[in-house]
């Protein structure tokens, strides 16, 4: 007979995530079913959002019983000699991996969804880290892994992720213990029992299914990925020119220019697509996925549907965004959701839409300014699911054929035109560094202030431009300028990669 | 009302002789006060024993019942003066606190308590906030204990142990005279466990007793001639009196076997890690039962000479497990060894880190190192660790991909505007000098704020920037919860900057609990408390004490609290200024209000509950919403647009309708893609006339030809 041990378990999770609640549900099910039970964790300030470690010990009674002793656990977990990891989120699991609390005996038991931590949240561009590599480890490292988007199942249960990942603890079958006498727990607990057990099944049937799947391809794509396939080409003769690698940019990029203008605007954006395609037939594209001719698809679409007041109007006012808020905001069936808008339209935004020698006129006059400022006022919450809300924007966004007219088209119209110009001149003799061109354009994104800075790196990065192409390493030097701009909003990393660059140049001259 | 209620639990309280009680550490700890026939307890929230407050104050029926004064004191100052009551009469009293940073406060009238001596048993309960999850300096208990003389028990980490250590350290300290400081780590405090339980027992000398006899002896006073005979009396009565106490009662316990060259000193608390670690090299059994001999100090000081002397005699080398530094044990184990001129080798931080925690990890791979070179042939049959299958360059990947997690504001909570308002006002006038305090506030400091300079202690922010008090181009910035403002800050903060005449900026932050230490109730709290009095504004206050400029702000109001700062900062009044930021703690307000809601409208009435969203296809994905508020409810998700790259922001459920985001994106002019959801529930037939009417009408020109035609490709659809 094996010496008696006790079972060590791990749950690893964000403050706030109902930790605790799981690590009390195991331990009086322990208590109930023939162990000595322990639990601990460290609240404080690590339960306000930070990652936290519960820890549950196991022992069983009768062991203890038959030497008339108390046994000595632990209050830590010691890596290494964790028989059961759960990890309530999936960098949690990373985290307890790279704690080593997950090894060749571990069962691991982790919900895969995502809670972004604030640094990958706050990035200017996509900061998030690769939960993919955390599963693929997760397989290598443990004896069995159960994983699944249980924070899903949760709330489609109507309960919090403590109830699922109980079910998958039950369904592991890591504990000697019947799932029966889990749901008895979870109904001695007496609250919201019925949505708990619910939240359990589903516990249960992540950790069936993990039973025939093993590998990595379990994980869950978020369901907004399936995006892309639903879209589907968009019946357009025009683009049966296009070579297949560019054809559902392209669609994409019509639907949206459209969307935003017109037809006729879509067949300026075709004109200067096929403008690219030429060049990049030019430049041996075939040979290299039509990669140039794909950016620029991407990125013309984009700027080409810049922001002004008129398409806010019209995105807010449209019924399909009407469905979707209700989606988002969780509204019952039928339930009256009244919306208010946070708008702060500023003098810049009324000229961009104004004729071109208005808009001067009052940008360059102090006096206009203010008093045109003074009748915007400040913020604004307009209520668009009421008529007084409603109406205006959607007078605003019926304006689109003074578009074409307006200040803001003329300037963007000839900032896209100097872009365009700068690709197809550069495509010929590197190919490389005009697809980084291209890829400037998600610099300029935002509102205001936003938008401001946006241009103006993209601003200090394209007047680079002819300096950078002299260098060997054009494509990935434009390219680290791109991404030295998203590294902080004050610019300081931009500044100093320039000066870097400068300074570089000046040693080598 | 405290964070957590430990209304259910605290009627196992009444348990008595042979039933078993079961539940976390501090409950434990409570639990043995009462069989103890404590009179009063005192003490000052803060984790990990901020519980054993919040189930004292839910427990005062049965405190009532016995006869137990029980007091939230204003700070650890206060708990620690009164222990006073002990002094001159027969009563056994109690307080508690987080250490070290509880002590510091509390010093100077435990100073002054162990001199005088206590009659009745006096315990100075301290949650030991060292290592993982820890929130302050790392420091020891144990320096205070030495230099006021006062005597530390650190028990097994079980709670037979915890209980046991209570009613000893009553004991011990009415046998010499003596305070007596029980420290409990912060897992040795949440640990849920069960030990046997004893009747509780009411004290025979009351604290009515004492008030109506009065007893008055002038050599208990710390004034000359007393405070000399004090010092002398420390060392000649009191001292011999708790090693003579100690050792008859075996409190000090000799464990594991008794042969051998090597054997392990280790304080109480670090036992459980010990025998895990020993476990592990295959030289214990789940039970502690080893060949190896250990000494296992529950009392951490005094040390026991004699005890020592015996122990070490016949070793070689004995190993030294003492967590935290200065080795103060260490150093005096040596000290006494070598007077005792007996060589056994005493190895302790040699082996071991000499700063942080000592998990399991650490004390085995110590403990390696000790046999390695003392008893080598004990490690002949240890396993070799277990360890993870990952490749090292992979598991160094993983580390690299896992983001920290610091802690923040939680959802919704009233603090996070006051610094998202702090920035914007920074990028008008530049950046300026903050001096921070102790509370959720803190978190300014870390992303996204990145608010604050230095944080001096609880109620010091203001103090804290004291010295910055000179002619300048810009003035100061110091924040101070409420929490701290009646721990102290009223008058080291702002009697000290009236008084001096500073010309810089207070911002209070009156949520009205004491929020971090787990929302309890402090003077100004709202709510109305039974067995406190609560209602006394900040405001009154800080005028009393002769402030002027003084502004209240309502702190989801961006725009205001932003221009009231800026008006701080730069107006050319002179003197103290002093902005007081209001909105109750969001913890709190939902747990009360929650429910609440759900009744109501499980009852049918019209209620309408507020959220916030974000237009994805408004969105452009650079997050400055996000730098500006870092609230946990507003992250990212992929962006629904194929064309675009860089996720959308967007508001997840855990939404309470706080509004920051909204007034953010006012404030900061950031962006047109926040919205106000209101939800109704329960419509009346205004609301569903309304609603029909609206909708027929917008949904008619949603409809209409030319809006289908524009919107065909359907971009906003997604």
């Amino acid at each position: 007979m094996t010496p008696a041990r006790s079972i060590r378990i791990a749950i690893t999770a964000l403050g706030g995530q109902g930790g605790g609640v799981l690590a009390g549900w195991i331990g009086k099910l322990g208590e109930e079913n023939g162990f000595i039970a322990q639990t601990t964790s460290v609240p404080g300030v690590a339960q306000r959002t930070g990652a936290t470690v519960y820890y549950i010990e196991l022992f069983p009674k009768k062991a203890a019983e038959a030497r008339a002793e108390e046994p000595v656990l632990a209050l830590m977990p010691v890596p290494g000699d964790v028989d059961i990891v759960i990890a309530a989120e999936m960098m949690e699991a990373g985290r307890a991996i790279t704690r080593g609390f997950v090894t060749g005996q571990t069962v691991l038991i982790a919900s895969t969804h995502r809670d972004y931590a604030i640094s990958e949240k706050s990035g200017m561009g996509d900061g998030r880290r690769d939960a993919a590599q955390i599963l693929e480890a997760a397989h290598a490292a443990a004896k069995t892994v159960i994983a699944g988007d249980m924070a899903a199942a949760a709330t489609e249960a109507g309960t919090m992720i403590s109830a699922v990942l109980f079910g998958a603890l039950a369904g592991s079958g890591a504990l000697p213990i019947d799932r029966a006498c889990f749901e008895d727990r979870i109904k001695a607990g007496g609250r919201a029992v019925e949505q708990n057990l619910r939240g359990f099944a589903f516990g249960v049937a992540f950790a069936a299914g993990s039973a025939n799947d093993d590998g990595p391809g379990a994980a869950e794509a978020d369901g907004m990925v399936a995006m892309h396939d639903e879209a589907g080409a968009p019946a357009l003769a025009a683009l049966q020119v296009f070579p297949e690698a560019v054809r559902f940019y392209v669609g994409e990029g019509i639907k949206r220019v459209s969307d935003f203008q017109d037809t006729a605007y879509a067949g300026l954006y075709l004109e200067r697509v096929a403008k690219v395609l030429a060049a990049d037939r030019e430049a041996g594209g075939a040979a290299r996925g039509w990669r140039l001719t794909q950016a620029a698809a991407k990125h013309l679409a984009l700027w080409m549907s810049y922001e002004d007041s008129i398409r806010v109007a019209d995105l807010k006012t449209r019924g399909a965004r009407f469905d979707r808020f209700k989606q988002d905001v969780r509204a019952e069936a039928g339930q009256i959701v009244d919306v208010y808008e946070f708008l702060h339209p500023r003098v810049e935004e009324v000229c961009d839409i104004l004729p071109a020698f208005l808009a001067k006129t009052i940008l360059n006059s102090p006096i206009l300014r203010r008093g045109l400022q003074a009748v915007l006022g400040g913020g604004k919450r307009i209520p668009t699911t009421r008529l007084r809300g409603f109406i205006p924007l959607y007078l605003l966004a019926s304006a689109r054929f003074l578009r074409r007219s307006s200040f803001r088209f003329a300037l963007e119209n000839a900032r896209i035109e100097e872009w365009f110009e700068k690709i197809l001149a550069i495509a010929p003799r590197d190919y490389d560094l005009s697809i980084e061109i291209t890829k400037l354009q998600e610099l300029i994104k935002g509102y205001g202030e936003t938008h401001e800075r946006g241009f103006g790196n993209y601003r200090s990065i394209f007047s680079a431009i002819d300096a950078v192409a002299e260098k060997p390493a054009s494509s990935s030097c434009l390219r680290s300028l791109r991404e030295a701009a998203l590294q902080d909003e004050h610019g300081n990393a931009l500044r100093a990669a320039l000066a870097a660059m400068a300074a570089n140049d000046k040693a080598a001259a | 009302m405290a964070e957590r209620s430990f209304e259910k639990e605290v009627e196992d309280l009444r348990i008595g002789a042979g039933e078993v009680f079961r539940g976390e550490g501090i409950l434990a700890v409570t639990k043995a006060l009462l069989q103890s026939g404590v009179s009063y307890v005192g003490g000052y929230q803060g984790a990990p024993i901020s519980h054993l407050m919040d189930v004292l104050s839910d427990a005062q029926g049965i405190l009532e019942e016995l006869n137990v004064h029980f007091e939230a004191s204003a700070s650890e100052a206060t708990a620690a003066a009164m222990l006073a009551a002990s002094v001159n009469y027969p009563l056994r009293g109690a307080v508690t606190w987080k250490s070290t940073v509880g002590t510091n406060v509390a010093s100077d009238a435990l100073a002054n308590v162990a001199s005088s001596g206590v009659k009745g048993g006096a315990l100075v309960i301290v949650g030991e906030d060292y290592g993982e999850g820890s929130s302050i300096m790392q420091e020891r208990t144990h320096a205070f204990a030495m230099k006021s003389q006062m005597w530390l028990l650190d028990p097994r980490p079980n709670l037979t142990s915890i209980v046991k250590a209570v009613e000893d350290g009553f004991e011990l300290s009415e046998a010499s005279n003596t305070p007596v400081m029980l420290e409990l780590r912060i897992r040795a405090c949440h640990v849920y466990g069960a030990f046997e339980a004893k009747n509780n027992a009411a004290p025979s000398f009351t604290l009515k007793n004492a008030i109506e006899n009065p007893e008055r002896d002038y050599s208990r006073v710390v004034l000359p001639p007393s405070n000399f005979v004090h010092e002398v009396e420390k060392i000649e009565n009191r001292w011999p009196a708790a090693v003579e106490f100690i050792k008859s009662r075996m409190l000090n316990e000799f464990l594991g076997g008794y042969q051998g060259d090597v054997g392990i000193i280790v304080q109480g608390g670090l036992y459980n890690s010990l025998i895990r670690a020993l476990e592990l090299l295959g030289l214990a059994d789940p039970f502690g039962e080893t060949e190896i001999p250990i000494y296992c100090l529950n009392v951490a000081y005094p040390l026991i000479d004699d005890e020592l002397k015996g122990f070490c005699l016949d070793k070689k080398a004995v190993l030294m497990l003492e967590e935290g530094q200065p080795e103060y044990i260490e150093q005096s184990v040596n000290a006494i060894l070598r007077n005792a001129d007996i060589q056994t080798k005493v190895v302790g931080k040699g082996v071991l880190p000499k700063a942080g925690e000592y998990t399991g990890q650490v004390i085995g791979e110590g403990l390696r190192k000790f046999f390695a070179t003392h008893a080598p042939s004990l490690l002949a049959a240890a396993p070799a660790p277990r360890e993870s299958a990952l490749p090292a360059e992979k598991n160094a990947a993983i580390a690299e991909a896992v983001p920290p997690r610091p802690a923040g504001f939680c959802t919704g909570c009233p603090e996070r505007p006051v610094f998202s308002a702090m920035k914007l006002v920074e990028k008008e006038i530049g950046t300026f000098h903050v001096s921070c305090d102790i509370g959720c506030h803190l978190f300014s400091i870390l992303p996204p704020f990145d608010i604050g300079n230095t944080t001096m202690g609880y109620g010091l922010g203001w103090a804290g920037a004291s010295a910055l008090n000179a002619n300048a181009g810009k003035r100061t910035i110091s924040v101070m919860g409420d929490g701290g403002f009646w721990h102290n800050g009223l008058t080291s903060g702002v009697g000290n900057a009236v008084f001096n005449k500073t010309d810089n900026v207070l911002v209070i932050i009156d949520n009205g609990y004491s929020a971090a230490t787990g929302g309890q109730d402090i003077l100004s709290s709202r709510a109305v408390n039974k067995t406190r009095s609560t209602n006394n504004p900040i405001a009154k206050a800080v005028r009393g004490l002769g402030v002027e400029w003084l502004k209240e702000v309502h702190t989801y109001n961006i725009g205001e609290m932003k221009k009231t700062l800026k008006d701080a900062m730069t107006t050319a009044t002179k003197g103290p200024k002093v902005i007081i930021a209001q909105a109750e703690c969001m913890l709190n307000r939902q747990r009360r209000e929650k429910p609440l809601r759900a009744k109501v409208i499980k009852e049918g009435k019209r209620v309408v509950r507020a959220r916030y969203g974000v237009d994805p296809d408004t969105c452009t994905g650079d997050h400055s919403c996000i730098r500006l508020s870092g609230c946990p409810s507003l992250t990212v998700r992929d962006n629904p647009d194929p064309l675009r790259d860089h996720p959308v922001a967007w508001v997840n459920n855990d939404c309470v309708g706080c509004g920051v985001c909204g007034e953010n994106a006012h404030a900061a002019i950031l962006c047109p893609s926040f919205y106000r959801a209101e939800l109704v529930y329960n419509p009346n037939r205004i609301d569903r006339f309304l609603s029909t009417l609206r909708r027929a009408v917008i949904g008619y020109l949603q409809r209409r030809p030319e809006r289908q035609a524009n919107a065909q490709f359907g971009g906003a659809g997604r």
